[in-house]
């Protein structure tokens, strides 16, 4: 069961109609390494990790829902009051010969989300090395985002994302060192 | 950019995202130190200090969550804006 809460979990600002930047934050809604793919991909381990560390992966798989929110609000901010020709011109014609302005699971470069993006291999610690490594790299495709726009008020968001993503990747690698302590404990005995 | 809202919309929105800012960060952290009373006795008490200002929010504002778990003026006030990406 999932309950949704009407506000967004850090604000999103911008300050001008980008929609150059629109396009390469898709990356981060619809790619690889996005809070989509990060939501589910946590999610979906749940029900084979040791009981430990579900609690951590419902808490981050959650949190990552309302990342992809900031995400979309982003978008939908950058590119609400963009003109076709401004679209066009920011290299997102053929998204709104198909989709108008109306966001996409798709990564910067137009390629559709898949599944396959998502590693679940049954095995805990190689689940959580994955997981760790989905956090570094989203944090590396912020850290680039960041350096690719002159937007304050984006960069402020953007700059919270990728914080959000350092601790993440601190409470896996936590959780790896758990589920090491409980395999050396049932050693003992 | 345009604001919809007053001032002191955006000042009870900041505090309410500050607070729960606080506990997420300690649930996570709770999540792998559940052993830890000092970060638990602090999620408690921004759990209290959250329910005021939610409450708050939600008297002004309208609710915040669905299903039930907030309570409603009529006419039924979840369907009305702003929704969050529109602030």
């Amino acid at each position: 069961m999932w309950i949704y809460e009407k506000k967004l979990q850090y604000p999103v600002r911008v300050s001008k109609c980008d929609p150059r930047m629109a396009k390469f934050l898709i990356e981060q809604y619809g790619g690889s390494d996005g809070e989509l793919a990060a939501a589910l991909r946590y999610l979906n381990q749940r029900y084979t990790i040791p009981d430990k560390v579900i609690g951590l992966l419902t808490d981050i798989g959650t949190e990552e829902f309302a990342h992809l929110e900031m995400i979309a609000t982003m978008v939908y901010k950058l590119t609400k009051d963009a003109t076709v020709q401004q679209m066009e011109a920011a290299g997102l014609g053929a998204h709104f010969a198909n989709h108008n302005r109306a966001l996409f699971y798709e990564n910067a470069a137009g390629v559709p989300w898949t599944a396959a993006y998502i590693a679940a291999k049954g095995d805990p610690i190689a689940d959580l090395y994955e997981d760790i490594a989905a956090e570094e790299k989203a944090r590396a495709t912020y850290q680039w985002l960041i350096e690719m726009t002159d937007d304050v008020d984006l960069q402020d968001g953007l700059k919270f994302l990728r914080q959000r993503e350092i601790i993440h990747a601190q409470r896996f690698k936590e959780a790896v060192e758990i589920l090491k302590a409980e395999k050396d404990v049932k050693k003992v005995f | 950019m345009q604001k919809p809202l007053d001032d002191a919309y955006y000042r009870l929105l900041c505090e309410l995202q500050t607070a729960d800012f606080v506990l997420v960060e300690l649930s996570l952290f709770l999540d792998t130190h559940p052993q830890d009373m000092e970060a638990l006795r602090q999620f408690n008490q921004f759990e209290q200090k959250r329910q005021q200002l939610a409450a708050q929010y939600e008297l002004q504002y309208g609710p915040l969550l669905q299903f039930g778990h907030s309570f409603s003026r009529y006419p039924f006030q979840w369907v009305e804006t702003p929704w969050p990406w529109q602030v």
